[in-house]
């Protein structure tokens, strides 16, 4: 299926059926899912689509109602969340605050009894690992949030645990400091090889970070794959909008032909089952302003421009083509402004035919 | 204009904090007054200046007195925490209805005074009608045994009394704990009472520190349970207040206990609060 990527025979974690219901709710619906050794797996949805409770079953915080969770091939559904050896970064990162930055990453060794002199050794290995040498003494309330950000890492590390969980773990952290830490944090997974799953609702912390990315919705896993193959070729109307920004045209299959309106769109490579209901979707940046020529278009139809928003690097154009809103991403120093007719052109490899 | 309404406002509020100023403060100062009095025989005081009612405490006596009074609130203030903590632990797991059953049921115990509550378990601890016939009938016991007077009868007294303010304090804190500082313990291989201990309590210090002060001044002041469901060697310097202004007419003697209990209290409630405030140094 969409999923051939990671098989089981290889795969070191691999979900499977799980479900789980909140009274009447059905916040996770029989989700399979599976990741390679070292592979960084990205949960992403809406708040509310069921991802958070799935990295919870996953870390054993939560328990299925139905189906299993095998970790390098033995079966951790029965095993308590203590007993499964998996980190996990929470989105508040839950650091204890009666303990120093030090004591807070040896918590787990601590535990274990571990000699002093080799919890003294981990921790300063750990704070030079997400640099902060040196930092061991100081109490966790003086910290600013991307400190406190590399504690929380540092001591969901610290155990060498068989799974890394990060449950929107940047959320906190203003945008700048936000994209740092998405590219640091990818380094160091890579570096380690450790097997991640992290939990977001924003597309392009995803992207930036994700081997592969699983979209989810009301609960259930929508697509599943590498982060351009989902973005090229997204299987529903929601991950096509949800991932980017998309332009769904509905669009019903006519003597063996895509049609949108009376308008016929050719030459579009062969995706999804077209239904009765099928959307035809279409990126911003394969919609052509007046087009040189037919070559390689869909379609090309006549709109007016609505809107325009300069970006800086480029410039959105929303433009009315019989009532449907299309957008599209121009050059910026393409001239059309509001009220302009522009001839529209779809670019044929650009367009999917999404489930809706 | 906003200078004008605000600093009208403000001489209006003076008005009500002078109030409760005086009206701490002239009684305060009036027991004050009244310990350096003399006493007449026959029930009565006079104006005078003596330290007497004050060398009449220095005896072995009053000091075991000032002991016990001590002693048995820390230990009323801690038996009452240790249950308290974990109840209100639980309470705060459950859902929203169920957290507000509960603390009505709590709180509404708030409304029985201390008389009605210390009559209740002296009938309740009795040989006639107490649970020690429970246990009879349940086999454990062989005939049925008075539990009242006893030091544990007062201290359960006590315990049950204070329990509710315990629950009331813990709350607010207990319900906004993070639960995710308990979950991240298990997920580095605590278990639940590892996790308990070692994180949940020491989190909450500050206000466990606060509501041990809370119910061990609380029983420091209790007069009625010692006298109800203790021995007279089981009075507490509040009793003995109460003993030496009515039974005794030494009203001047009274004050003087007053004012050693008073400053009992205080020594208490700052060792306390240095002690909170010391541990808690990191939480901000």
């Amino acid at each position: 299926m969409q999923d051939s990527h990671a098989t089981a025979s290889q795969s070191h974690l691999a979900l499977h059926g799980l479900s789980r219901s909140f009274g009447t709710v059905r916040a996770v619906r029989d989700v399979t899912l599976a990741a390679a050794e070292g592979e960084f797996v990205a949960l992403l949805g809406p708040s509310g689509c069921g991802k958070t409770t799935l990295l919870r079953m996953i870390a054993g915080l939560d328990r299925p109602d139905a189906g299993h969770i095998i970790l390098g091939g033995q079966d951790i559904t029965p095993l308590p969340a203590w007993e499964r050896e998996i980190g996990m970064v929470f989105q508040s990162l839950a650091l204890f605050p009666h303990l120093n930055v030090g004591e807070n990453i040896a918590y787990g060794l601590t535990l274990r009894r571990a000699p002093a002199s080799s919890v003294r050794a981990r921790v300063g290995e750990l704070l030079d690992l997400v640099r902060l040498p040196g930092m061991a003494e100081r109490s966790v309330a003086a910290l600013s949030g991307g400190q406190r950000q590399r504690v929380a890492i540092a001591r969901a590390l610290a155990l060498r645990p068989r799974l890394f969980l990060l449950d929107e773990p940047l959320s906190a952290l203003d945008a700048q400091l936000r994209e740092t830490m998405q590219v640091e944090l990818r380094l160091l997974q890579k570096q380690l090889g450790i097997t991640t799953v992290m939990v977001t609702h924003d597309q392009r912390e995803a992207m930036t970070m994700a081997d592969r990315i699983a979209v989810f919705a009301d609960g259930v896993l929508q697509q599943a794959g590498s982060p351009m193959d989902v973005y090229r070729n997204p299987a529903t109307a929601f991950v096509a909008s949800f991932l980017g920004t998309s332009n769904l045209l509905p669009v019903r299959i006519d003597a063996g032909r895509p049609m949108v309106g009376d308008v016929a769109f050719v030459d579009l490579p062969a995706h999804g089952s077209a239904g009765t209901e099928a959307m035809l979707s279409f990126r911003p940046e394969d919609i052509l302003i007046d087009p040189e020529s037919d070559a390689g278009l869909a379609a090309c139809v006549q709109g007016r421009v609505v809107f325009r928003r300069d970006l800086g690097a480029a410039s959105e154009l929303h433009l009315n083509w019989d009532n449907r809103t299309i957008v599209a991403l121009v050059a910026a120093q393409a001239s059309h402004a509001p009220g302009d007719v522009v001839s529209i052109g779809f670019r044929a490899t650009g367009g999917r035919v999404v489930r809706p | 204009m906003m200078g004008i309404a605000q600093s009208g406002g403000r001489t209006v509020l003076v008005w009500p904090s002078l109030a409760v100023a005086f009206l701490l403060i002239a009684p305060f100062g009036l027991m004050v007054m009244l310990s350096f009095w003399l006493r007449v025989p026959g029930g009565t005081y006079e104006p005078g200046f003596t330290f007497d009612n004050y060398a009449a405490l220095l005896t072995p006596f009053y000091a075991s007195r000032a002991m016990l009074t001590l002693g048995l609130a820390a230990l009323a203030g801690a038996v009452a925490v240790a249950i308290a903590f974990p109840l209100t632990w639980f309470i705060c797991q459950m859902g929203r209805r169920a957290q507000t059953w509960w603390l009505v049921v709590i709180l509404g115990t708030l409304s029985l005074s201390e008389v009605l509550v210390a009559f209740s378990w002296s009938v309740l601890l009795s040989r006639s009608a107490g649970i020690s016939n429970l246990f009879v009938w349940l086999g454990l016991l062989e005939v049925p045994i008075a539990l009242t007077p006893s030091g544990g009868a007062v201290l359960t007294g006590l315990v049950y009394v204070t329990l509710p303010y315990a629950v009331l304090v813990l709350y607010p804190t207990l319900s906004r704990l993070d639960p995710a500082l308990v979950e991240a313990a298990h997920s580095m291989g605590a278990r639940p009472l590892r996790a308990f201990f070692g994180v949940a309590v020491p989190v909450c210090r500050p206000a466990i520190a606060a509501t041990f002060v809370l119910c061990v001044v609380f029983s420091l002041g209790a007069f009625v349970t010692p006298q109800v469901l203790g021995r007279p060697e089981h009075w507490t310097l509040a009793v003995m207040v109460t003993d030496a202004a009515l039974q005794r007419a030494n009203v001047p003697m009274a004050a003087a206990l007053a004012i050693l209990l008073l400053l009992a209290s205080l020594a208490f409630v700052a060792i306390a609060g240095r002690i909170g405030r010391g541990q808690s140094g990191t939480t901000q």
